[in-house]
């Protein structure tokens, strides 16, 4: 019954209107309210109108909207010393004016009173010591077993494969590890890694060595998917750049879109283990994933860059057995599967 | 090689381009021979379709021969004459062991975009805006094959380029539309649009067994070829009667038992919601037009099954859920997963079931492919399916 959160879509609500109506009819606003209407009063109250535009947005459209309820509370406060100054102003009428500041303090009130319960009302972060950062999560499912996919994974000499920001790793032995990460015009990153926790066929856990100059930890773990369908890995990252030179170049590496990243890795993880390779498309070749080439074959000096396929053996994971039994490279025309919905 | 590239809405310009390469695997590279201009490639050069970039080349109906493969092709060698069809699949998936190949979930190269509109992103699929991938499409000389192994359908000697060519989209599209109802003895099934998926729902439901087809559309012409080559019964000019009281009266009151939507999302009516729903999408408010999917929902009997082959691609507005939850409806939809089709299609058409051919209206050189593009989407000349050769 988040109480909170319902009163701040409300208080959203009301911002909203208001800070509309000061935008566009600032003066209008003043005559109502009792305070003077020269310069630069209707430049202020647009100025308000954009400020509670701005934390009308942020009450209604965030899940947990507390620094937005804050804000509120802030602005209220500014507001309350203006309007005080607003009354004793010269061209001032005293009776609205007295009333509209009395309303601008009841609004505080039940800004501050918002405020206070949707702060307690939103869950807690999970604080590893990383500075409150949320971890990524992601799952996919792959038709293979649980033990073929940990077994993938703990070979860390794959990782790179999928995970593409990754340039190498390096397994130094006793759950130790080096990593060398691939950033923006060349720079790369790197730092140990150790796993802290290895349940074969089941869980991988591991974190970069303290001191090691970057904060990252992460979990996977692989469980039997319902019925015929393989594995259900899911992943669990924090990566937490370090401040500093190398922390510019670290953090556009970590991508802006953390989650967008991992969910890619996993994608690729699962093409490589069912189809023994990751797909590409002429359009997102090399990677790309905003200003894509257009759907046309790549010319000579856009294809150099991408691994040539036309040699060398095929990767072994094509002819292993799957989860279902089944096994690569039967025509589908003259599969057997099951007709939806037929008969 | 020569191209039809997207270059903008209702432009399209043949020009030259690289070849494909391989840059997969399992891919090989087609030598295409036939092609042809799918309806929903007209979303595209209407400017529906978000995530086009000028220069994408179109198309995903096409056939030819093997040129090349990559290393780990074992099923089919240069020289293979094969049709192509238009959903990637990668045949290791679940999705595709459970014969949904439309839905493989692997191909996608840009399924992250797909995932934002969509939910889950469906497979990769041929020249249809880098939303499905990203892939170059099939109105060229030549075309990149994925997963060559499992996709490609090989042509036996005998047949012509034209008696096949569609199994790469619209006849089994068709057939998928006609399947879904699960045609019972003494059905009586409704099409609207008699386009060529259109035409070939009503053949489907013909080989299905339904025992009253009728056909909806506003051009006299396709109406024609729907009683005279498809296999309707009855037509309905939706412009010169009321399609809803005329099917209630052909129908006993009942409505008809299975509806098969074959229009998509630039439904056209004469009715005012036209104008709503048109004002609307220029707004960018509703990005797809209902009208044929509502007036089908509206028209099937209590408890009966709408059938969607028609192409959507975002969101709609009035949907009468209402109907569909108080009448007991079954809606079936999906973009067709070819590869389960193509075998059983190809022995129907050796069997004399069905000749495809005849919705072929138009066949032109690919170099003429801007005059195609026009020519089928204002309905000229009594166009209804036009066929390039590169």
């Amino acid at each position: 019954m988040a109480i909170g959160r319902t009163l701040s879509r409300g208080l959203g609500a009301f911002s909203l209107g208001l800070g509309v109506a000061q935008l566009v009819a600032p003066r209008r606003l003043l005559e109502a309210t009792g305070f003077p209407t020269g310069r630069p009063a209707p430049l202020i109250v647009r100025a308000i109108g954009v400020r509670e535009i701005g934390a009308a947005g942020g009450l209604l459209v965030q899940r947990w909207p507390v620094p937005f309820a804050w804000m509120r509370v802030a602005g209220d406060a500014m507001d309350i010393v203006l309007a005080g100054r607003g009354v004793r102003a010269r061209g001032a009428r005293r009776d609205r004016a007295t009333a509209a500041l009395g309303a601008i303090v009841a609004i505080s009130a039940a800004d501050l009173v918002t405020s206070v319960l949707v702060t307690r009302e939103a869950p807690r972060q999970k604080d590893e010591g990383l500075g409150g950062r949320k971890p990524v999560r992601r799952s996919i499912t792959i038709n293979r077993t649980p033990d073929e996919v940990y077994a993938y994974w703990r070979n860390l000499d794959n990782l790179p494969r999928f995970m593409h920001h990754l340039e190498e790793v390096r397994d130094q032995g006793d759950g130790r590890s080096h990593w060398v990460a691939k950033g923006p015009a060349g720079t790369k990153a790197s730092w140990d890694a150790e796993i802290t926790e290895d349940r074969p066929g089941e869980r991988i856990a591991w974190r970069a060595v303290p001191g090691s100059g970057i904060q990252n930890w992460g979990t996977v773990t692989f469980a039997r998917a319902p019925g015929d369908r393989g594995t259900q890995v899911l992943v669990e990252l924090v990566y937490e750049p370090p401040a500093g030179p190398i922390g510019v170049a670290a953090a556009k590496l970590f991508g802006e879109e953390p989650e967008q990243q991992t969910a890619g890795d996993l994608r690729r993880l699962k093409q490589v283990l069912e189809t023994g390779e990751v797909i590409v498309s002429e359009a997102m070749a090399g990677g790309r994933t905003v200003r894509q080439r257009p759907a046309r074959p790549l010319k000579p000096d856009e294809a150099a860059s991408l691994p040539d396929v036309t040699g060398g053996n095929g990767h072994a994971f094509d002819d292993a057995p799957r989860a279902d039994g089944t096994s690569a490279g039967q025509p589908l025309q003259a599969t057997d599967a099951h007709p939806v919905g037929a008969g | 090689m020569q191209a039809t590239t997207w270059q903008g809405p209702n432009t399209v310009k043949v020009q030259d381009v690289p070849e494909p390469r391989i840059l997969n695997r399992h891919d090989a590279i087609v030598r295409i021979t036939s092609t042809a201009i799918c309806g929903s490639d007209l979303h595209l050069y209407d400017g529906y379709i978000p995530t086009m970039v000028k220069g994408d080349i179109l198309g995903h109906e096409f056939m030819g021969e093997v040129v090349e493969t990559g290393p780990d092709v074992r099923n089919v060698r240069p020289g293979d004459r094969v049709v192509v069809p238009f959903p990637i699949a990668c045949g290791s998936c679940w999705s595709c062991r459970q014969g949904l190949f439309a839905a493989c979930e692997n191909t996608n190269a840009n399924a992250w975009m797909a995932e934002k509109l969509f939910g889950h992103a469906p497979a990769g699929i041929y020249g249809y805006s880098h939303l499905t991938g990203g892939y170059p499409g099939g109105q060229a000389q030549f075309a990149r094959v994925p997963f060559a192994d499992v996709n490609p359908l090989k042509v036996p000697d005998g047949m012509t380029d034209e008696q096949v060519l569609f199994l790469s989209d619209i006849l089994p599209t068709g057939y998928m539309g006609a399947e879904m109802c699960d045609i019972q003895p003494g059905d009586v099934v409704a099409v609207w649009g008699a386009g060529p998926v259109g035409q070939f729902a009503i053949a489907s439901a013909r080989m299905l067994g339904a025992e009253q087809i009728i056909a909806i559309d506003r051009f006299p012409y396709r109406l024609r070829m729907a009683k005279e080559r498809a296999g309707a019964d009855i037509t309905i000019n939706y412009e010169e009667q009321d399609v809803l009281e005329t099917l209630r009266e052909l129908t006993g009151g009942r409505g008809p038992d299975k509806v098969i939507e074959a229009v998509g999302m630039e439904a056209h009516s004469p009715r005012i919601e036209y104008a709503y729903d048109r004002a609307k999408q220029a707004m960018r408010i509703e990005t797809d037009r209902p009208l044929a999917l509502r007036e089908a929902i509206m028209a099937v009997r209590n408890g009966g099954v709408v059938s969607v082959i028609g192409a959507f691609g975002g969101f709609i507005d009035k949907f009468p859920i209402g109907a569909v939850m108080n009448r007991g409806l079954t809606i079936r939809a999906g973009q067709c997963h070819v590869q389960r089709y193509m075998q059983p299609l190809l022995e129907r058409i050796q069997a004399g079931d069905i000749d495809p051919t005849f919705v072929i209206t138009h066949r032109m050189p690919l170099a003429d492919a801007p005059k195609g593009y026009e020519i089928f989407k204002h309905k000229e000349d009594e166009c209804v399916k036009v066929v390039l050769q590169p």
